[in-house]
């Protein structure tokens, strides 16, 4: 079973540290993402997990057995890499070939020469040739076989270079921002090929990735990392929904999240919404609000699907500044009438009554719901506090508000 | 049809307005690259008139180009014939041969070591190159020459070969082609369990032609050209390099100049032919290191 554990992880280059004390665990056959933004560490921890860097400090764990001080070829990896690096000078089926000589045949086998008379090498030669075939007909790349990677299109080089890495059956597979040289529509074709690959090959799969929706997309679970820290680790949903702190509910959900902050005046307030009271008596200080763009439901405007929000919900005055259709749903910028500076979006579900609006930049007031169970409260330092469902008061007082 | 003849005429027009204040630009320029090309050339038609011509000719007052008395044969027929050339020339390829090949065994490695191993102390290594470069041949030639007496190697192939076994330059050269080298197809190869030297035998080497080609013809004509080190550590005929055989018409009492033309100019003919023969792929190696010769 090639279950990965990664216990306490430093490393620095020179002055500058790089992973503060990374301890992860990824179960057999399981897709994790490695997410965050570019420098946070994320592909520092991948090259040592692959052995082509060491931590300072720290354990690597592959199917319980320390790899920490093997090389690269013992830990039984394969790796995937952004610039497909393949062998430019060589074939495809040379470089499908590669990893599979490198790995059966004895250092003599493999010399010039020697090559051709070595039992091993006579032994296994068709073995190799049949592994590459079978990758080549998996992938779909049998009619490439001959050709340079120079003479390829991204999307095949995609493929050959999937296709080196899982022609050697690895225990676990790395893969380094694998889709980011591709144009979007292939993006989300490779996309799910590899998730179809990962299911097909039920191995391990660590997957580094800058862009959120990849990594929500694919995985089973997304580890979440900012300079040089696990923020949070856990299934796509759940840091979506219940994320740990600010950070991660900035990082994860596009369009990204709304945060509003809440009055510490007299009373904890929303606009003119009063929070629960028992919310004062866990924050001290400002208070700061996460709100997905589509837990704001527009009240006036027709043609939009209206989502039955609880009874307690907060109404609130906005103020529409823009417009964007994306086809089924429409994305609507600009601000409440409380916190003019904060831009806010809202997603809203187009319905079987929409009709053209008028200039999509006209700027119009309405009235949008929260919905109550949907918000994510933060204290001031990005903290989440972990206040479900929160009965809002005063609801006569949402009708003055508008 | 009155639009395209006024076109033509306007294009005729330009094409001339074009021409004119370049003309004379042109001409300058090509006056001077003439006048360059004449003093490169120059020396080679003098070696190849003097060749042609008895040694009292050569130190004629008046230079001709064509000479007056005609001694082409003989001086050509002693330089081929008399001696034994071809063995000077089997002397010359095996000290070039030789030489080549150490350097390329022994810069190659470095080079990647250099370019692309992370490794404590690469920076001050690297330093310690460069100013390698700086130190002539004639600073370490005494001591290597005594070193060669006690071991008793005078007067033989590897005596020739021996200083010239790490070239500085080449490792300098492969070093700043080796780092154009993309680091994520090293680092596949390791994953994929490539050797260090097998990465160097396997991916880098075949990239690296063009430098390598552009090296060894450095090498190689420094090396058959050099005339001082074989001067200094050959004695007997049997090991002597074409180049240093032109030195057989020398001595204290009469110099045949003619015959040392003549030598001359068939040592040089290898070397001029198998440049322009190479001259595509030198060019292309030296401007792809970004080094100008």
């Amino acid at each position: 079973m090639a279950q990965l554990t990664l216990k306490n992880i430093k490393k620095s280059f020179g002055q500058t540290e790089v992973l503060k004390d990374i301890s992860l665990e990824v179960n057999d056959g399981e897709f994790i993402s490695l997410v965050g933004q570019s420098g946070c560490g994320k592909s520092t921890l991948l090259r040592i997990i692959a052995g082509l860097e060491s931590p300072d400090t720290g354990e690597i764990l592959i199917e319980g057995k320390s790899v920490t001080n093997r090389a690269p070829k013992e830990r039984n990896v394969a790796m995937v890499f952004q610039d497909y690096a393949l062998y430019p000078h060589m074939s495809v089926a040379e470089n499908l070939s590669m990893p599979l000589i490198m790995a059966r045949l004895p250092l003599h086998a493999r010399l010039p020469f020697l090559r051709f008379v070595a039992p091993a090498a006579r032994r296994d030669r068709p073995v190799i040739a049949a592994g590459v075939e079978k990758v080549a007909k998996q992938l779909r790349i049998g009619h490439l076989l001959d050709r340079r990677p120079a003479q390829l299109s991204g999307g095949q080089r995609q493929r050959v270079a999937l296709g080196r890495a899982l022609v050697r059956d690895p225990k676990i597979f790395l893969m380094d921002e694998p889709l980011s040289n591709l144009d979007a529509k292939l993006r989300v074709q490779v996309r799910s090929e590899i998730t179809e690959l990962h299911e097909t090959s039920g191995l391990t799969f660590v997957y580094v990735t800058h862009d959120q929706v990849e990594a929500m997309t694919m995985s089973d679970k997304v580890a979440l990392m900012q300079t040089g820290e696990l923020l949070q680790v856990g299934a796509p949903n759940e840091l979506y929904a219940n994320p740990a702190n600010l950070d991660v509910a900035r990082f994860i959900g596009s369009p990204e999240i709304n945060i509003v902050s809440a009055d510490p005046g007299v009373g904890l307030k929303l606009g003119n919404v009063n929070l629960p009271a028992h919310l004062q008596d866990v924050v001290a200080g400002d208070l700061k609000i996460g709100i997905r763009p589509e837990s704001i439901t527009v009240q006036n405007m027709p043609g939009l699907a209206f989502a039955n929000a609880p009874d307690n919900s907060p109404t609130l005055a906005f103020n529409k500044r823009l417009v964007e259709d994306l086809g089924p749903e429409l994305l609507i910028h600009g601000t409440f009438e409380f916190e003019p500076e904060t831009p806010i979006r809202i997603r809203a579900q187009k319905n079987s009554g929409y009709s053209e609006l008028g200039p999509l930049t006209q700027t119009e007031k309405l009235k949008v719901q929260l919905n109550a169970n949907a918000l994510l409260f933060f204290t001031k330092d990005g903290k989440r506090l972990d206040l479900t469902s929160v009965p809002f008061q005063a609801k006569e007082k949402n009708e003055e508000l508008v | 049809m009155a639009d395209i003849t006024q076109r033509q005429a306007k294009t005729k027009l330009a094409w001339r307005a074009h021409l004119k204040p370049r003309s004379l630009g042109r001409a300058i320029t090509t006056a001077f690259l003439f006048l360059g090309a004449w003093v490169m050339i120059f020396p080679f038609i003098w070696m190849i008139s003097s060749s042609l011509k008895p040694t009292d000719e050569v130190y004629d007052s008046t230079f001709s180009i064509i000479p007056k008395t005609f001694k082409g044969f003989e001086n050509y027929y002693g330089v081929l014939f008399d001696q034994p050339y071809l063995i000077f020339l089997m002397n010359s390829m095996i000290v070039c041969v030789g030489i080549l090949v150490i350097q390329l065994l022994t810069a190659v490695p470095a080079a990647y070591a250099l370019a692309k191993l992370k490794f404590r102390g690469s920076n001050i290594l690297f330093g310690t190159v460069i100013a390698a470069i700086t130190i002539p041949i004639n600073v370490t030639s005494i001591p290597i020459y005594i070193g060669l007496v006690k071991v008793g190697l005078l007067d033989t192939y590897i005596a020739m070969m021996f200083p010239f076994f790490l070239s500085v330059f080449a490792i300098f050269l492969f070093r700043q082609f080796f780092r154009g080298f993309p680091d994520s197809i090293i680092q596949a190869a390791r994953v994929d369990g490539f050797t260090e030297i097998e990465i160097i035998v396997r991916l880098i080497l075949p990239s690296a032609v063009p430098a390598i080609a552009a090296f060894s013809v450095f090498s190689f004509v420094a090396h058959w050209n050099d005339l001082y080190w074989p001067l200094i550590v050959v004695q007997s005929q049997d090991k002597m390099t074409a180049t240093l055989s032109m030195m057989q018409y020398q001595s204290n009492f009469d110099t045949d100049y003619g015959r040392t033309f003549a030598s001359a100019t068939v040592v040089t003919a290898p070397m001029v032919i198998a440049f322009l023969f190479a001259r595509r792929l030198f060019i292309r190696g030296i401007t792809m290191t970004g080094v100008k010769g």
